[in-house]
């Protein structure tokens, strides 16, 4: 395996030096890389890069979000994507690509305050993201409730392998929707679940920097001995991981998708 | 500027009990406006302010906003109850201006072309001045627009420094402001080694000059310190350095 250096930083620190590639949230300044946030980084052979512990939600192409419908015009809905820019859904995503504003009407679909779960389909920084609920498990969301968490903290919740959102799942028997925006979703019949599961949402952002998190959630949920020695083993083999990102990242896609579109927007 | 009473004692002391080289007490403490995205609370001796920062977010009215970079909007506001008389609390003249010598001493440390069409509000708040309430906003925004996670090439440190009874002093409190004979606000990025902002309100020939920039910067050093101690600590706590 590889070896991984980790710091702390703030902006202006330098998180390497030499001939290395600067990833994200550093710049490079002469022979060395420098932080542009606060955060924990990371340098290997690769590159050098910066996890940051704050921060607003920035839109990337590819991205599951949580949304919530603002309003439309006649041609798509502007959604709510806790972001500095308004996503667009266009209305041809839902009707087809003969959608006509005459005939099909747009507020029987989705309408203001509606809450959706969409993929990013277009994003770059000359043009506001658009969005599509084209895909297994996208679309409205009818019931559940609605908590908002740092984006920063996404990653760390979904856990390694998914790891820390399962568990807080089975423990709490609840159906966790996570953005990459922050905003989440749960959703279940019991409510002592739903409110168990929300406090340990709340910790994991609390304390998503330290050490043996998993572990602490687990005693928390009150999750059986037995269940805790299996996964510890699996967690030593994931062995100093406190935060990664694009591992995590790429795990979750699969984890959203396990949602359920019982209205059937499409 | 004409001084009338001698602000520096036969023992070397300032009016307020400081030697020439030495700043008054500076804490921060960084996330105390829950509304905000990024925030701060500065006391530099009897100032006491707040900074907070909202952003990126999207800017109205629509047609302020740039296609290829984030605004930066500054607000820098003293609090009717800030100074010795009341302060109307409508923007001043004097706020108009330090609210664009802020903006404009905060921009070259964000990297605004990260956020096109978006606008990044800063707010300043004094709610207690004794002199140098811009170099301690400056700080203390720059505080808040790291909590707020903004991408930034290095922090933002400002000190002033200036001229009492002849002799070069560092961080100007009120009366020496009022009184002395010079004031030089400055503010600095510490890892770049770059000035954002030098005003100066007073006369020094070009040592004293050189003397008296030596010295902002020299604090400015020591405020960066206590900058970057107040933001790790609200970030990894008492762990100053990561575990291996």
């Amino acid at each position: 395996m590889q070896e991984v250096k980790r710091k702390y930083v703030i902006p202006g620190d330098i998180v390497a030096e030499g001939n290395l590639r600067p990833l994200v949230n550093v710049f490079k300044n002469g022979n060395s890389i420098v932080a542009t946030r606060i955060g924990i980084t990371e340098s290997n052979k690769d590159g050098a890069k910066v996890i940051p512990l704050s921060g607003i939600y920035f839109p990337r192409a590819n991205d599951i979000v949580v949304g919530k419908i603002l309003d439309h015009s006649s041609l798509s809905w502007s959604v709510d994507i806790n972001s500095c820019f308004a996503a667009h859904l266009p209305a041809q995503d839902i009707f087809g690509r003969d959608f006509s504003p005459a005939h099909d009407d747009m507020g029987r679909q989705l309408s203001t305050g509606d809450v959706i779960v969409a993929r990013i389909a277009i994003f770059d920084r000359t043009r506001d993201p658009i969005l599509t609920i084209q895909d297994k498990d996208l679309g409205k969301i009818p019931t559940g409730e609605l908590i908002k968490i740092s984006p920063t903290r996404v990653p760390r919740l979904i856990g390694k392998r998914g790891s820390m959102i399962q568990t807080i799942e089975q423990a709490s028997s609840t159906r966790i929707t996570i953005g990459q925006n922050g905003i989440i979703v749960v959703s279940g019949k019991d409510k002592d679940g739903i409110t168990l599961a929300i406090n340990a949402i709340h910790i994991v952002e609390v304390e998503a920097h330290t050490s043996n998190l998993t572990q602490r959630i687990r005693q928390l949920l009150n999750v059986p001995e037995s269940e805790i020695e299996s996964d510890d083993t699996q967690n030593s083999e994931a062995s100093d991981t406190t935060i990664d990102e694009d591992e995590i990242n790429s795990d979750n896609s699969d984890k959203e998708m396990r949602m359920i579109n019982p209205n059937g927007t499409k | 500027m004409v001084q009338s009473k001698n602000l520096i004692d036969e023992s070397g002391k300032r009016t307020d009990g400081r030697v020439i080289d030495e700043l008054r007490e500076v804490k921060i403490k960084v996330g105390l406006v829950k509304n905000a995205d990024g925030s701060a609370l500065i006391e530099f001796g009897k100032n006491k302010i707040i900074a907070a920062v909202y952003g990126p977010r999207e800017v109205h009215p629509k047609h302020m906003a740039l296609s290829d970079r984030c605004v930066v909007r500054c607000r820098y506001h003293m609090s009717p109850f800030s100074t010795d008389t009341r302060k109307s609390p409508a923007p001043s003249r004097r706020e108009t201006e330090i609210s664009k010598v802020i903006r404009e001493a905060l921009e070259p440390a964000l990297i605004l072309e990260d956020y096109p069409r978006a606008a990044i509000d800063v707010f300043i708040e004094v709610l207690q001045a004794d002199g140098g309430s811009r170099c301690a906003g400056i700080s203390a925004a720059s505080v808040a627009l790291a909590d707020a996670g903004i991408n930034m090439r290095d922090m933002v440190s400002a000190c002033a420094a200036g001229k009492v009874d002849d002799k070069i002093v560092i961080d100007i409190n009120d009366t020496e402001d009022k009184e002395g004979g010079a004031d030089m606000p400055v503010a600095y990025m510490p890892n770049l080694k770059k000035i954002t902002l030098l005003q100066l309100d007073g006369e020094l020939n070009p040592n004293e000059f050189n003397t008296c920039l030596d010295e902002a910067v020299r604090g400015c050093l020591k405020v960066y310190e206590i900058q970057r101690s107040s933001l790790i600590e609200k970030y990894f706590g008492d762990e100053k350095e990561m575990k291996e």
